[in-house]
């Protein structure tokens, strides 16, 4: 019942929609189109679009714990690299004997390094349905642990953004180590295939592009089903006043933990996505300034409306697409002016634009909007 | 060999007997003791040196030195004896000894080495380094003693039995005590063990590891009782230095976080551009060093002020452009401060350069503080760790005794109230801005001297001061110098047996696992200014 009520919702069916109407454009006009036509997709470009597609989720991940948590993470980097590195230790396994020093058991880094034998922790990675369950399960663990903890003694604010990014750069300096076990600097690369399919074809390719798309249907999807539930609304009470949520005798860390679970999964799930699409997982994607990338993104197109995160996400990754190639010193220089222009100017991002624009017609605001809603509690 | 050896020096001598005695045109009497060095047949040279030493003549250390390095040649038509200053290709480069006088390029052919066998080459260096015993710098004749530490042998016991009784210097003494130890040790004297005991030096160590390999049992126990109390002392020194660096460390952290402590602490900002207000503070002293080349130091103490008006200035510019539009958001406030960092990073990427740059260190501050043997305090850790316990007395003096002390606490406490008794809260929220800038820019100049000067430099004291922020207890200047301190000392307890990364990683966690114990930190702000 819960799972069925987005699809009765304007919005979903409106996102739903333009997501399958786009993708069926991408696949046709890939397929259908001769390669040197003007409208032809080719498969770099699929790839590409594949990536975001990836962010989108992430940030839709995002999304759901900071719009309508109200807990700004600034360590789910640290969650999407998880997801990608359960997903890199599958294919590592998969390459078998083809690797440079051609051990059947053994990924290459650890021949480099003089292992003898496969640490414990990367047994079963080369079953594909105990990598796919680690995807969500070791993401979903550590935020577990993590949020247990911080909930319980109720860190929120400034306070719990701060110890996620120490959380992710830990992390980060974790796996930078050779001794973890996870191919140091390097990380994982050099795949073949995904449950047997050669991942440089360009069908492969293809088929992620449309499996990532799907997940991000799903994904939004669930969080769309979660912010309208009764659990959701009690999670929109917990950003808006934590302490009269929990007086009126709701356990708000247990509503946060479950959230914040949920949201850290679809985190790992868009990382395994990510990874066999752009054939490396390094200890980079740990780095702060990419967990807090994400948050401008989300920043960008709207909090609290995840339609906006998937807007966002896109926008500011083409941008870095284009900048990058182009002039690749002012990148840095758009994004922080990104920061600040967004969060000075345009605090409720470009879902807040539409918005405003359409309230005219008919006033159906809502409580969604965090801003709103802090004002409120603020003055009273 | 040895045979061959004897003749080609029987040959040398003959040669050298066989030569014309040069016309004595000075009276000076270094010129005999050379000749007489010159000319003495392999028995005889060791008395020849000796004369030479006894002479007392303050050139008998170079004469030595080039006869120990194959430097000492005879003229072979004239008799006379040079000092070889070049001897590759053909034509060698030649100097008078006795006056130092450069005496052009000579042929090899007409040059005759004055030899030197591999037994009195061994003395040698014991000898020149008793000539160095009695050179007037004390520290000379310390670097001299220690010098001589392992390698005394019997001849060298006496003349410096003789020099212990002439010398003064307590430092000279116990090193020279302690080479005669060595030797003494080694022949199985068991007070010599005694004496080495008491001293650090590594060579100290290895006399007394060799008398414990020996034969004698006696000598054998005694020895490694000695070396027992040594490790003891070893270790406390360790601990000392292990301390010291922990502390260093913290005042490194301290310096990165007291200015946070102010921003983020008393005015509840959050300033993701902190960590790039140090690297402007950096930049400034690269800067001042560019402008007065030659005089680092003089750069670096105008690099204080300069530094901090420097970060200040740009504190302002960012305070009155962007954090003041958004308060009461600190989230927001997040995210756009990090927006400015980056922009920041990549100005200086862009103007100045993407590489590191160096910034020098001014010989006031470079070298060390030698303690003993196994403990040597670097200087300009040592400065620096002086620097932030004055930054921080000047900060506690300025928010406990000033006006714009009481105004910021007051303001903190209750913005509307204080606006009511006439403070201007605008204002005072300009000021602490600046003042927390200024601060970090004042880290940035410490910081360029044990760091690299880098657009990343920033970046990575960023996250670890806002770590110490939290764990001090936000509002709370001293629990930012104690925070910053214990987990400097923390951190370089753990660095030994987990080494730095896994010793950054464990200190991460910790106080992830600390602050969920104690959200509020070490020490929470109590009564009224907890609530605002």
């Amino acid at each position: 019942m819960w799972l069925t009520r987005p699809f009765q919702e304007r919005s979903t069916q409106l996102f739903l929609g333009i997501l399958s109407i786009a993708m069926i454009v991408v696949v046709v006009l890939h397929l259908a189109t001769p390669e040197g036509s003007a409208l032809h997709v080719s498969s770099y470009t699929v790839t590409l679009l594949g990536k975001y597609l990836c962010y989108a989720l992430l940030a839709v991940a995002v999304d759901l714990v900071w719009g309508y948590l109200g807990i700004l993470s600034l360590g789910h980097g640290a969650f999407f690299a998880l997801g990608g590195y359960a997903m890199g230790m599958y294919l590592m396994r998969q390459i078998g004997d083809r690797g440079t020093y051609g051990d059947p058991i053994l990924p290459d880094f650890m021949v480099f390094l003089n292992w003898q034998e496969l640490p414990w922790y990367w047994l079963g990675f080369d079953m594909a349905w105990f990598a796919f369950i680690m995807v969500l399960l070791a993401p979903g663990l550590l935020a577990l642990v993590f949020g247990f903890l911080a909930f319980r003694s109720r860190v929120t604010g400034v306070y719990l953004s701060i110890i996620t990014q120490a959380l992710t750069f830990a992390l980060m300096l974790a796996f930078f180590r050779n001794e973890m076990g996870f191919g140091g600097n390097n990380g994982l690369t050099d795949f073949r295939d995904l449950l047997g399919f050669n991942l440089r074809t360009d069908a492969t390719r293809l088929g992620l592009f449309i499996a990532t798309g799907v997940a991000l249907a799903i994904g939004y999807v669930i969080c769309r089903a979660i912010v309208a539930s009764k659990l959701g609304r009690v999670s929109i009470a917990c950003r808006d006043a934590e302490a009269r949520a929990r007086f009126l005798g709701y356990r708000v860390d247990r509503v946060q933990l479950f959230v914040f679970v949920v949201s850290a999964m679809l985190a790992g799930v868009a990382g395994a996505l990510y990874v066999p699409q752009v054939g490396i997982i390094n200890p980079s994607e740990f780095s702060p300034l990419f967990s807090i990338e994400i948050v401008v993104w989300v920043a960008l197109g709207g909090r609290a409306t995840l339609y906006g995160a998937v807007i966002g996400a896109i926008l500011v990754n083409y941008a870095k697409t284009v900048f990058t190639g182009v002039m690749p010193d002012a990148w840095l220089f758009a994004l922080g002016g990104l920061f600040v222009l967004v969060t000075v100017f345009l605090p409720k991002g470009i879902a807040g634009l539409l918005a405003s624009r359409r309230k005219g017609k008919d006033d159906d605001s809502g409580t969604d909007d965090p801003d709103t809603a802090t004002t409120r509690e603020a003055t009273a | 060999m040895s045979i061959i050896r004897s003749l080609t020096l029987l040959l040398i001598a003959l040669v050298s007997v066989l030569s014309l005695p040069a016309a004595a045109q000075e009276d000076d009497p270094g010129r005999q003791l050379l000749i007489d060095l010159a000319e003495a047949p392999a028995s005889n040279v060791e008395e020849a040196i000796n004369a030479i030493v006894s002479s007392g003549d303050p050139r008998a250390r170079g004469w030595l030195e080039a006869y120990g390095n194959n430097r000492l040649s005879r003229v072979k038509n004239t008799g006379q004896v040079v000092v070889v200053l070049n001897n590759r290709g053909r034509d060698w480069e030649i100097a008078n000894p006795l006056t130092g006088e450069n005496m052009g390029d000579m042929s090899r052919r007409e040059l005759d080495r004055v030899a030197i066998n591999n037994a009195i080459r061994g003395q040698l260096e014991g000898i020149l380094a008793m000539l160095d015993l009695s050179a007037t710098d004390p520290d000379v004749r310390e670097a001299s003693a220690q010098d001589m530490m392992g390698k005394v042998n019997a001849s060298l016991v006496e003349p410096l039995e003789a020099r212990l009784e002439l010398e003064e210097s307590a430092r000279v003494r116990n090193r020279i005590e302690e080479a005669l130890a060595i030797y003494r040790v080694g022949e199985g004297n068991l007070e010599g063990v005694d004496v080495l005991a008491g001293s650090l030096h590594p060579r100290a160590r290895a006399a007394l590891n060799d008398a414990v390999r020996g034969d004698d049992p006696a000598l054998a126990t005694k020895a490694q009782q000695a070396l027992g109390t040594i490790e003891q002392k070893l270790k406390l020194n360790r601990a000392a230095e292990t301390l010291y660096f922990g502390l260093s460390l913290g005042s490194v952290l301290v310096l990165a976080a007291i200015g946070l402590a102010i921003t983020f602490g008393v005015m509840g900002v959050i300033n993701m551009a902190h960590g790039e207000l140090i690297m402007l503070g950096a930049y400034t002293t690269w800067g001042m060093q560019q402008l007065l080349p030659g005089q680092p130091g003089l750069a670096l103490i105008l690099s204080i002020p300069a530094g901090f008006l420097v970060a200040a200035t740009a504190g302002i510019i960012i305070e009155r452009s962007v954090i003041q539009f958004l308060k009461g958001r600190p989230l927001e406030t997040l995210l756009a401060t990090f927006g400015i960092s980056l922009i920041l990073q990549q100005l200086v990427r862009t103007v100045i350069s993407p590489q590191n740059r160096t910034v020098v260190t001014p010989e006031w501050m470079s070298g060390s503080l030698v303690i003993n043997d196994a403990l040597s305090l670097t200087l300009n850790r040592l400065y620096v760790l002086a620097f932030a316990l004055i930054v921080f007395a000047a900060l506690m003096m300025i928010m406990r005794r000033t006006r714009l002390g009481l105004e910021v606490r007051a303001v903190t406490q209750n913005r509307n109230m204080a606006r009511s008794m006439g403070i201007r809260a605008t204002r005072v929220d300009i000021m602490t801005f600046a003042l927390g800038s200024g601060v970090a820019g004042l880290a940035g100049v410490a910081l360029s001297q044990l760091t690299n000067v880098g657009p990343n430099l920033g970046q990575n004291y960023i996250i670890d001061s806002f770590m110490v922020v939290v764990f001090g207890g936000v509002g709370n200047l001293w629990g930012t110098l104690i925070a910053g301190l214990s987990l400097g000392t923390i951190n370089q307890l753990l660095e030994p047996w987990a080494g730095a990364v896994l010793a950054k990683i464990i200190v991460l966690v910790f106080i992830i696992l600390f602050i969920q114990k104690r959200p509020r930190g070490l020490f929470p702000q109590k009564g009224r200014a907890a609530e605002g």
